[in-house]
C-alpha cells in the first residue's frame, strides 16, 4: 500500500532536488548576465565589440573608459553631457520623493488609524486610483501642462510623477500603519500631546523604515521613468533626464553601442547601489499586507 | 479580493484597552470601540471636552485626509475625468489655447479611433501581449519562490539580484536586450551561430512572422511580438516572485510536515497545500500585472517601436498625442483601451472573483 507512495515520492524529491538548482542556475543566469553584459560593453571600444560578438570578457588591451569620459563630458566639450542630465534626474527624483511623501502622509495615517465619515469610500478611492493607468494621465496632463506653460519644466514633471506615485505610497504607508500598537498612540495622548504632535513625534519616527522603503521606490518609479520625460521634456535637452537622455542618444547613428552602454551603466548604478543598500526594508515594505491576504 | 479587503479595512488590530485618551472618564469606553454611533456630547461637559473620542477622532481624520484627497483629486481624478471630456470634443493641441473646457462636442474621435486601420488588430495584440506576459511573469515568479524557498549558500544575494530587472531602468535594459539581440553584433545572434548552427542572423526585434521548421512542420510564429513578450516576463517576474515567496514563507511548516509525514510526494503537497495558500496572492498579482501590462507604452516602445507586429494600444495613444497632436482622438483611444480594461476586470470578478475568495 505504502510502497508505490514512497517510490513516487522518492522519484520526485529526486528529480526537485536537481530540477531546483538547475533552476536557480538559470535565473541566476537571465538575472546577472544581462547587467555583466552591459558593464563588459561599456568598458570597449567598438571595434573590439564588432571584432568578437561573442565574447563575455574584455582583454587588458581592449579595456578603455573612453566611453565613460565620452558619456560624461558635457556637450559643449563633444561628451554626452550625462552629467548634466543626471543632476536633472536627481532633482526630478528628489522632488517628487519629497511632495509625494507630504502628500501621502496624511492620508495614509488616516485611513489606516482614524475613524471618519466616509473613511472606507476615501480609502477605496485612493486605491482605485492606483489601478487607474498612466495613459489616462497622460492626455490632460499633457494638454494641462502645454497649456499652463509648464511643459518643458523639471517642477511640471515632478509634479506629474506624484500622480504616478502617491497611490502606491498611501497604500505601503497604509500597510504599515496599521500594524503600530494603539496603546502607544494612546500614551502619548494621555501624555497631553495633542493629535498632531502624536503623528510628529510618534508616529513618525515608528514609521521611518516605512517611510524610507516608500521614499525609496518612489525614487525608483521618478528615477527610472520615461514615458512623461518624453512627452514633456523631449523638445528642450537642457531638462532631459538621464533615462530620456538614453533613449534620444539611442536614436543618433553616430554614437556608438559601446558609449550607449555606458549610458546606460550610469544610468542603472544609482538604483542598483540605493537598492542594494536597502534591500530588505524596500523588499519588506513592499509586500507587507502580502503574507496577510 | 485581498486588495479591496485589504484596502477598506478599518478595524484595529489591537483590542480595546484601559488606557483611555478621552479626558471625559464617563465616556471613556466609547471611543475606544470607534463606534461612532454616539455623537451627544459627554454629561460632564463643563470640562476641557466638549465632544467625544469618536467625535474628535472623525474631526482628525477629515483633517488628516482632506491634504492627501485634494492632492488625488487634483494630480489624478480631475485629469482622468477631463480624458473622458476631451474624448468627446474635437480637439487639437493647437487650438487647445483658445478652446473652452466644454463645447465642440463630436463623437469623431471614436469613430476615428474604431475605425482607424488596425485598431481590432492592436487590441488583439494587447491582449495577446498581456496575458502572454501576466500569465509568464507570475509562472516564472513561482518557480522562482519554489526554487529559492529552502535557505542555502548564496540565497540573500541571489534573492537581491534577481530584483535587477525589476529595479533597473527600463531605457537601460530595454538597451541592453536590443543590443544583445542585434543581427549585427548581438551576443545571442553570435553565440546561436557558434553553438546552435543558425545559419543566418535573427532580427528578434524587426520580424514580424519568422518561420520555423519543426519536424517537417512549418509555422509562422510573431517573434517580435514573442520577444517583447519575454522582456516583459524577464522585467516583471521578479516583482511576482516577490509576493510569492513572502507568502509561502507565512504558510507554516507544520502544514507541509504533517502531509510529509502521511507520503505525500512534493507535486501532491504543493497541489493540496501550497496552491490553495497561494491562490490568493496569485489572482491578485494576475489582476495587478494584467492591469499594468495592458497599459504599459515604455517598454514595446522603446523595443520596437510598435513596429513588427508590436502595436499595443498604448503605444497608439501616444502616436495620436505626438503625431498628430490629436488630443481628441488620443483621449478617445486611451477610454477605450480603459473601457475595454473595465469589462475584462468585471468579467474576471463576476465568474473568478467569488471563487478565489471562497477558496482562500
Amino acid at each position: 500500500m505504502s510502497r508505490p507512495a514512497m517510490t513516487r515520492t522518492q522519484i520526485e524529491e529526486r528529480f526537485f532536488g536537481v530540477a531546483r538548482w538547475i533552476v536557480i542556475a538559470f535565473l541566476a543566469a537571465i538575472t546577472i548576465v544581462p547587467f555583466y553584459y552591459m558593464l563588459l560593453l561599456s568598458l570597449k571600444s567598438i571595434d573590439a565589440l564588432l571584432l568578437d560578438p561573442g565574447s563575455l570578457w574584455v582583454s587588458a588591451k581592449d579595456f578603455t573608459l573612453d566611453t565613460y569620459r565620452d558619456v560624461m563630458k558635457s556637450t559643449d566639450d563633444g561628451g554626452q553631457g550625462f552629467m548634466k542630465l543626471l543632476v536633472n534626474s536627481a532633482l526630478v527624483s528628489l522632488g517628487t520623493v519629497a511632495l509625494t511623501l507630504l502628500a501621502a502622509v496624511p492620508g495614509a495615517y488616516a485611513i489606516s488609524r482614524l475613524k471618519f465619515f466616509g473613511g472606507r469610500q476615501v480609502s477605496a478611492l485612493f486605491l482605485a486610483v492606483y489601478m487607474f493607468p498612466a495613459t489616462l494621465l497622460a492626455v490632460p496632463l499633457f494638454v494641462m501642462f502645454a497649456k499652463l506653460g509648464l511643459s518643458s519644466s523639471l517642477a511640471g514633471l515632478a509634479i506629474v510623477y506624484v500622480a504616478q506615485t502617491v497611490p502606491v505610497s498611501i497604500y505601503m504607508l497604509k500597510n504599515y500603519l496599521v500594524t503600530v500598537p494603539y496603546s502607544i498612540e494612546e500614551a502619548a495622548a494621555l501624555d497631553g500631546c495633542s493629535r498632531l504632535q502624536t503623528v510628529r513625534k510618534v508616529i513618525l519616527p515608528l514609521a521611518t523604515p516605512s517611510l524610507m522603503a516608500t521614499g525609496l521606490y518612489v525614487f525608483m518609479i521618478a528615477w527610472n521613468e520615461f514615458l512623461f520625460a518624453l512627452l514633456f521634456l523631449a523638445a528642450d535637452p537642457d531638462k532631459w533626464t538621464v533615462s530620456l537622455g538614453l533613449a534620444q542618444l539611442a536614436n543618433g547613428i553616430e554614437v556608438s553601442k559601446t558609449v550607449l552602454m555606458a549610458g546606460s551603466v550610469v544610468l542603472t548604478i544609482p538604483v542598483v547601489l540605493l537598492f542594494f543598500a536597502a534591500e530588505r526594508l524596500l523588499t519588506e515594505g513592499l509586500t507587507s499586507g502580502a503574507d496577510k491576504s | 479580493m485581498s486588495a479591496t479587503q485589504s484596502g477598506t479595512t478599518t478595524h484595529r488590530p489591537t483590542p480595546p484597552e484601559p488606557g483611555a485618551p478621552d479626558p471625559a472618564p464617563e465616556s471613556g469606553q466609547s471611543g475606544q470601540s470607534g463606534q461612532s454611533g454616539r455623537s451627544g456630547r459627554s454629561g460632564r461637559s463643563g470640562r476641557k471636552a466638549p465632544l467625544t473620542a469618536s467625535r474628535r477622532e472623525n474631526r482628525a481624520g477629515l483633517a488628516f485626509v482632506t491634504p492627501t484627497f485634494l492632492v488625488v483629486l487634483v494630480v489624478v481624478v480631475l485629469p482622468i475625468l477631463w480624458t473622458v471630456v476631451l474624448a468627446f470634443q474635437d480637439a487639437k493641441l493647437v487650438d487647445i489655447q483658445d478652446m473652452g473646457l466644454f463645447g465642440n462636442w463630436t463623437l469623431g474621435n471614436f469613430q476615428d479611433v474604431l475605425g482607424s486601420a488596425g485598431f481590432w488588430s492592436s487590441l488583439g495584440t494587447t491582449l495577446t501581449y498581456t496575458i502572454g506576459s501576466t500569465a509568464g511573469s507570475v509562472l516564472l515568479g513561482l518557480v522562482a519562490a519554489l526554487a529559492l524557498r529552502k535557505p542555502f549558500r548564496g540565497r540573500g544575494l541571489l534573492r537581491g539580484s534577481m530584483l535587477l530587472p525589476y529595479v533597473a531602468p527600463v531605457v537601460a535594459v530595454a538597451f541592453v536586450w536590443e543590443v544583445a539581440l542585434s543581427p549585427q553584433f548581438g551576443i545571442v545572434n553570435e553565440w546561436g551561430r557558434t553553438l546552435f548552427g543558425w545559419d543566418e542572423p535573427i532580427a528578434f526585434l524587426s520580424t514580424r512572422s519568422y518561420e520555423v521548421g519543426l519536424f517537417g512542420v512549418h509555422f509562422d510564429v510573431p517573434l517580435a511580438l514573442l520577444t517583447v513578450i519575454a522582456f516583459e516576463v524577464w522585467r516583471y517576474f521578479p516583482f511576482a516572485f516577490l509576493f510569492i515567496l513572502a507568502r509561502l514563507q507565512a504558510v507554516p511548516d507544520t502544514l507541509e510536515e504533517a502531509a510529509k509525514v502521511d507520503g505525500a510526494s512534493p507535486t501532491q503537497r504543493f497541489r493540496h497545500i501550497m496552491l490553495p495558500q497561494l491562490l490568493p496572492v496569485l489572482a491578485l498579482l494576475s489582476v495587478l500585472r494584467f492591469i499594468m501590462t495592458f497599459n504599459k507604452f515604455d517598454d514595446v516602445y522603446l523595443l520596437t517601436g510598435g513596429g513588427s507586429g508590436t502595436d499595443v494600444a498604448a503605444v497608439r495613444v501616444y502616436d495620436f498625442l505626438t503625431a498628430r497632436y490629436d488630443v481628441g482622438a488620443a483621449s478617445a483611444q486611451a477610454l477605450v483601451l480603459a473601457v475595454v480594461l473595465m469589462v475584462l476586470l468585471g468579467l474576471y470578478f463576476k465568474f473568478f472573483g467569488k471563487k478565489v475568495q471562497e477558496e482562500a
